[in-house]
């Protein structure tokens, strides 16, 4: 649902001169202005420097970088159900505030995104609270139980953008064919969480030298990786269109590499935890570092960098997971799963690039053009009848992150009192800016 | 056409009919002429004959059944024969009795004809090997269904005057269909253009090599159609969720109003039965005037009216 339907078209034209463009799709990197009629991008390059027309609002980027609004397809809300941790609105306050224009949202809610009518909930949610993009993804199973498929067929005409249980694993192979095979004859995208639950069990992070120090019962990357060969192997009998959700370390990275080289068009994400953190930060129980799948060494954290870098990994999501502070301030092992991420994809993501780990381009196709294909969506990019789904980043900006300053209802940010480098200035929904930063009490 | 005259024209080779697989366009040609004159007789007041006087029929039924049961006891009394019914209720499976054993218990009382039903593909045919008179498959599992092929091939014969060249959709229950097997095993040996549709779960693997193309969209395979099938949604057989819900399988793959004028003006709707209305079919698809469903039970008699006079002649004494 493209939310800002309801408000009024924004007036006429808007000229945004002075930018650095970049789009990740045409590898465009120049400087130039970009022309925005109504909702949609009407005219782009060099030759936009100003205007003489009378209702042309004029938006000096002064040579910030322009590129098209984010995407993010794993997101978490408590709408509905546990409105407390996050509602559609705040989600996509948090959202504007990060330069993300578009949010895929997770069907674990309470109740389970597996019906028809839920679909249209959060489609109307969306429509009247939320000044992004919402699209759901609706659940696999019914009742996220992982034993009988949902209505696929009716509910991708609802509008759901892919099927996915969230935090949950099929567990059963006889389903999961099922599902991949169903799924094929509406194309309908299959995102799965890989993890094999019987070997994952109890564990609650990393199994490994820091797990044994801290006491903690481990899960090992081996539950990842067995989980995404059974479902490759399954993809390829049924044809079906799979995506694995967010792998975490190297061995799994390896197996989509060989099932590609095999000729299996398969796809795969990663989290921006998975991305910038480690196993290590964890330090002494911190619990906001608690997430699914678990942080892993930094061998694995630097095998995902590498992933991205080379196209191999497809889309970086944030892995938005809301949770307030008493499921939180437990003992690690008791401690919800889940970490804020969608005010700080961005930033984060951009230290890759200072870093020198990775180029700009691929990082941001990773989170604009490539899941907009993945998902069919008209936006991610910086063409000529695209939707004006925008954001001008400030790439060098210092700042301190503040979970106490971020948008989002819940705090659990991993990154809270890290200070990154570079973050969205203004960020533009179908026309419409939705968020600007200096519209903010300044805190650098 | 001459009833005697009919039966002489062609040879029919076989002891059994175990499936459709293994016929010869000519024998099953020659079953449908011969089905055809059948038809008209029935129509006559007096149908009851002769042939079969003095021959034992047993109806040997390990799967529940309504149509085909009544359907062959009609057609053995038309022909005279004495017809006996087996049920599983009251046979001794119940007891622990194994097919085998059934089969040599029911052997040694020198019955002229069975007409087997179980719910085990291949049932059929390891029994024939073991009994000495003529059995007729009337459903093995998922495997065949010869005489409901017969049945529908002679329907659309009466109603088109042919077979060769028709396009045939064949829609629903693939994977647990008896019923498609054979009649994509009968429609091909007589030239029709033969489609299935299915949700891939619901179709069995390779199908694309029985010699038909395969849709997963209703709407392209009935599109131009001069034939559609439509087949029961087989809940009973599934272990797995193979289609999330009724709701959602009428929605895509049932027949109705809509989707049916994608077909020729002139297409027939067939359907084997039991319907299971606003599942499969609506309601008034069933009730259409292009619905030959009921015609397809009158020809089911006259089909294994057909099929036991060509057994009788291979018959002892």
């Amino acid at each position: 649902m493209n939310a800002p339907e309801k408000m009024p078209p924004s007036s006429g034209r808007t000229i945004l001169t002075n930018a650095r463009l970049l789009c990740p799709m045409s590898g465009r990197d120049e400087r130039g202005g970009l022309l925005i009629e109504g909702r949609a991008i009407a005219d782009i390059g060099p030759h936009l420097t100003g205007s003489d027309e009378p209702d042309t609002q004029l938006i000096d980027c002064e040579g910030h970088l322009l590129i098209p609004g984010l995407i993010d397809m794993q997101v978490s809300t408590g709408e509905p159900g546990e409105e407390h941790r996050e509602t559609l609105a705040t989600a996509s306050r948090a959202a504007a505030a990060g330069g993300v224009t578009t949010i895929i949202c997770m069907p674990d809610t309470k109740p389970a995104i597996d019906d028809v009518s839920l679909v249209d909930f959060i489609e109307r949610r969306a429509r009247d609270t939320a000044i992004v993009n919402v699209h759901p993804m609706a659940a696999m199973t019914k009742g996220l139980a992982g034993k009988e498929m949902t209505e696929i067929g009716l509910l991708r005409q609802a509008g759901a953008l892919a099927f996915t249980d969230a935090k949950r694993s099929v567990a059963n192979a006889q389903v999961m064919r099922n599902i991949l095979s169903y799924g094929k004859d509406f194309n309908a995208l299959i995102v799965h969480f890989i993890e094999d639950p019987h070997l994952a069990d109890v564990g609650v992070m990393n199994e490994g030298e820091v797990s044994s120090g801290l006491g903690l019962p481990g899960i090992p990357a081996e539950a990842e990786t067995i989980m995404l060969e059974r479902d490759l192997r399954l993809a390829a009998l049924t044809g079906g269109r799979y995506h694995a959700a967010g792998i975490s370390c190297a061995a799994s990275l390896e197996v989509i590499r060989e099932a590609r080289k095999g000729g299996l068009k398969v796809t795969c994400g990663v989290s921006i935890n998975h991305l910038t953190l480690n196993e290590n930060d964890i330090g002494s129980y911190r619990t906001y570092l608690k997430i699914k799948p678990p942080l892993r060494p930094e061998s694995d954290r630097r095998a995902m960098v590498d992933g991205v870098h080379r196209g191999d990994i497809d889309v970086i999501v944030s892995a938005h997971d809301p949770q307030d502070a008493d499921m939180k301030r437990r003992p690690f092992a008791e401690a919800a799963d889940g970490a804020l991420g969608l005010e700080t994809l961005l930033p984060a993501a951009l230290q890759l690039y200072h870093n020198g780990a990775t180029a700009l381009q691929p990082l941001l196709a990773a989170m604009t053009i490539r899941p907009a294909q993945l998902l069919g969506l008209p936006g991610g990019r910086l063409a000529i009848g695209a939707p004006a789904d925008l954001c001008l980043v400030d790439l060098e900006m210092p700042w301190r992150v503040d979970a106490q300053t971020l948008a989002s209802k819940s705090k659990n940010s991993p990154f809270d009192e890290m200070v990154l480098q570079g973050r969205a200035l203004k960020t533009f929904v179908a026309g419409r800016c939705v968020y600007s930063y200096a519209d903010l009490p300044l805190r650098v | 056409m001459n009833v005697a005259l009919a039966s002489q024209k062609f040879y029919f080779p076989h002891k059994h009919l175990l499936g459709i697989k293994g016929l010869s366009p000519a024998e099953i040609i020659g079953l449908l002429d011969l089905a055809d004159a059948d038809a008209d007789y029935n129509r006559r007041v007096t149908a009851k004959r002769d042939i079969l006087r003095g021959r034992t029929q047993i109806n040997l039924f390990f799967e529940s059944s309504t149509r085909t049961q009544s359907s062959f006891e009609l057609a053995g009394k038309r022909l005279g024969a004495d017809v006996m019914n087996m049920a599983i209720k009251s046979s001794s499976i119940e007891k622990g009795e194994t097919l085998l054993d059934t089969a040599v218990t029911l052997n040694a009382m020198r019955p002229d004809i069975l007409i087997v039903r179980h719910h085990a593909a291949g049932a059929v045919e390891l029994l024939a090997k073991k009994v000495d008179c003529a059995v007729v498959n009337a459903g093995d599992g998922e495997h065949e269904h010869p005489t409901q092929a017969l049945l529908d091939a002679l329907t659309i014969r009466r109603r088109k005057g042919r077979i060769d060249g028709l396009i045939v959709a064949i829609c629903g229950d693939i994977l647990h269909s008896r019923v498609a097997r054979s009649n994509i095993l009968l429609l091909n040996a007589l030239g029709a253009n033969v489609r299935v549709a299915a949700p891939s779960t619901l179709l069995p693997p390779a199908t694309e090599r029985m010699g038909v193309e395969v849709y997963t969209k209703l709407d392209d395979a009935i599109a131009g159609a001069d034939i559609i099938m439509m087949l029961r949604l087989q809940r009973e057989r599934m272990t797995t969720s193979l289609v999330p819900s009724t709701r959602e399988y009428f929605h895509f793959f049932g027949l109705d109003n809509e989707k049916l004028k994608k077909a020729k003006p002139d297409a027939l709707v067939m359907h084997p039965g039991p319907i299971n209305r606003g599942i499969e079919i609506s309601s008034a698809v069933a009730d259409h005037p292009r619905s030959v469903i009921r015609e397809q039970v009158e020809m089911g008699v006259a089909v294994r009216m057909a099929v036991l006079q060509v057994l009788a002649r291979h018959l002892r004494g």
